[in-house]
């Protein structure tokens, strides 16, 4: 089998009394989508904060790549190659589309440390960051002030400046999230091509495009991984039927 | 041209035009006024960098212009008094030369930065003001205490310090010294708010997360901004020194470090000009309100309330409108 690009190893995390992550386990193969699914509160954004550097994990590891990155903060995991998009949109609304997406394209393929010359005349910066953007098809957006995007907008630009990166894993947490069918229909295609350069682990509500994109599903409740597996798999588990899917499928 | 250029421009041609006038019709008093005017919007200038782009709210900005000053106070005393600053190790002596003064004034306030960057960036909000008035107080009662240096009572320089090619005692000479350091820091200040580090600076302010995530560090990010700002401020600090040929711990009183921070928001929080509009019309105010009452103080404070009530992009928002992301 191949190695995974990103793995956690018995991860744990406890806030007070309540156990967040217990000894969650989960790897991302290259070429895939693994989905996380689980009911509100099962420790879904706590599991995506250990993997993303932002939570340091009680006990475990988490790799990347083969390298144990459990002690490294965001910014160093995000150098190595893990992107990630966030729940609620992290992007600065007083910039314009494009400033956004040179962002990403300047922390993977350029340096913060120049004071001269303008960001937006850096030609490799500035094709990077447009090539994003066309992908995800707000190019006519590019000088827009952020603020003023739709929030499906937001989104799409979450997953822009994620694409920036050219990173060896994404890590999307819920990127349909208030997007209209049509929009998540859109990026439910635009996910389906991504997986062939970089693997995603996709934390997400929306069941239809869970069950569209993912080759394997990871069942997440109080903080356990209660079942993994394909569609299929995960469709026809009782333990999960029982915990979250209520048989309604 | 933007609106917002053509107002910059029209306050640089102010700024060149009113002194010229005033040696014409010989008012050295508003020669004097313009310097006085020039030097604080300097050092406006260098906090606008940490907070209007940086979003630091820092309450010690009097730190660094006490620096400069000291650097210049020190170095001029021991040059008037031919007396080295020390002899062992190295012999060091004063100077009465501007550039060497305004070289130690930018890297002794850049080095006071880092120290006191490095602790107060940890913190944020109220912790990172309290932290900076802090340190601003503890260099204010140093120096009270720093008896070889005046003390409480100061330092005076009888002689302005000296500019190779200028004449400094000439007031328009000195006051077209520091207009043009003015305008050559701002130029910097406009390239770097354009340059991929204030980009990620900017960004840095308005989504931290974001920034961590594609692999920047918005500590370090802030660090540097804040000894960038905290060098032009000591700069400044040099050039007032020399403005008034006398320094004293009241450069490092925090109210100093409130003034600098009300230039700011009265011209434009992190507009290229806010702090050179705000300045300039502090000293107006300063000068003939000061001149009808004592209490000019109230007025200034009504204007500031009005200002953060109804106008929070300054005077350069009221006239310019909204900052645009792309210009």
């Amino acid at each position: 089998m191949t190695e995974p690009v990103l793995e956690t190893r018995a991860i744990t995390k406890s806030f007070g009394a309540l156990k967040a992550s217990d000894a969650v386990s989960l790897d991302l193969r290259p070429g895939e989508i693994h989905a996380i699914i689980g009911p509100n509160g099962a420790g879904k954004s706590t599991l995506i904060g250990q993997i993303s550097g932002a939570l340091v994990p009680d006990s475990g590891a988490v790799f990347l790549d083969g390298e144990d990155v459990t002690a490294l903060p965001p910014q160093v995991r995000a150098r190595k190659g893990l992107a990630r998009s966030f729940q609620i949109s992290q992007l600065a609304m007083e910039d314009s589309v494009l400033q956004n997406a040179l962002l990403g394209a300047l922390g993977a393929g350029g340096s913060p440390w120049r004071f001269f010359r303008p960001a937006l005349s850096d030609r490799p910066l500035r094709e990077r960051a447009e090539a994003a953007l066309a992908r995800v098809g707000l190019t006519e957006q590019a000088a827009r002030v952020t603020a003023e995007l739709s929030h499906g907008q937001r989104r799409l630009l979450e997953v822009a400046v994620a694409l920036t990166m050219a990173p060896k894993v994404f890590v999307m947490d819920e990127p349909m999230a208030g997007l209209g069918t049509e929009g998540s229909a859109a990026l439910t295609r635009l996910l389906d091509q991504l997986r062939h350069e970089a693997p995603i682990l996709l934390v997400e509500h929306d069941m239809d495009a869970v069950f569209a994109l993912a080759d394997r599903i990871s069942v997440l409740v109080y903080g356990r991984v209660i079942a993994t597996g394909t569609v299929e798999e995960i469709r026809a588990n009782r333990a999960v039927q029982d915990a979250y899917l209520g048989g309604e499928t | 041209m933007s609106r917002e250029a053509v107002i910059n421009a029209v306050v640089v041609a102010g700024l060149v035009l009113v002194p010229l006038w005033a040696v014409w019709a010989d008012e050295p008093f508003t020669i004097t006024l313009a310097t006085r005017a020039v030097v604080l919007a300097l050092a406006a200038v260098g906090l606008n960098l940490a907070l209007g782009l940086g979003g630091l709210v820092s309450l010690g900005h009097a730190v660094f212009f006490g620096i400069g000053g000291y650097a210049m106070g020190v170095l001029a005393s021991h040059a008037q008094s031919y007396t080295p600053l020390m002899e062992w190790p190295v012999l060091i002596e004063g100077t009465k030369s501007m550039p060497i003064i305004w070289l130690v004034s930018i890297v002794a306030s850049a080095l006071v930065a880092l120290v006191i960057g490095s602790v107060s960036l940890r913190t944020s909000g109220v912790y990172f003001i309290m932290i900076t008035l802090a340190f601003g107080q503890m260099f204010f009662f140093f120096t009270i205490s720093w008896a070889a240096y005046g003390g409480e009572d100061g330092l005076s320089i009888y002689v302005r310090n000296g500019f190779p090619g200028l004449n400094t005692l000439v007031p328009i000479q000195f006051y077209g010294l520091c207009l043009v350091v003015l305008l050559v820091v701002l130029v910097f200040c406009s390239a770097l708010a354009r340059s991929p580090f204030g980009l990620a600076l900017n960004a840095a302010r308005q989504a931290p997360e974001r920034v961590q995530a594609v692999g920047l560090d918005p500590f370090r990010l802030r660090l540097v901004a804040f000894v960038i700002s905290g060098a032009i401020t000591g700069l400044a600090g040099a050039l007032f020194a020399d403005l008034a040929r006398f320094v004293s711990p009241t450069m490092f009183s925090w109210q100093l470090s409130g003034e600098i921070m009300v230039f700011i928001i009265i011209g434009g929080v992190a507009r290229l000009f806010g702090p050179v509009v705000g300045a300039v019309l502090f000293v107006m105010l300063e000068h003939w309100l000061g001149g009808l009452s004592d209490y000019w103080h109230v007025f200034l404070g009504l204007l500031l309330l009005g200002i953060v009530l109804f106008a929070k992009g300054g005077l350069i928002g009221v006239l310019a409108g909204k900052a645009r992301a792309h210009d």
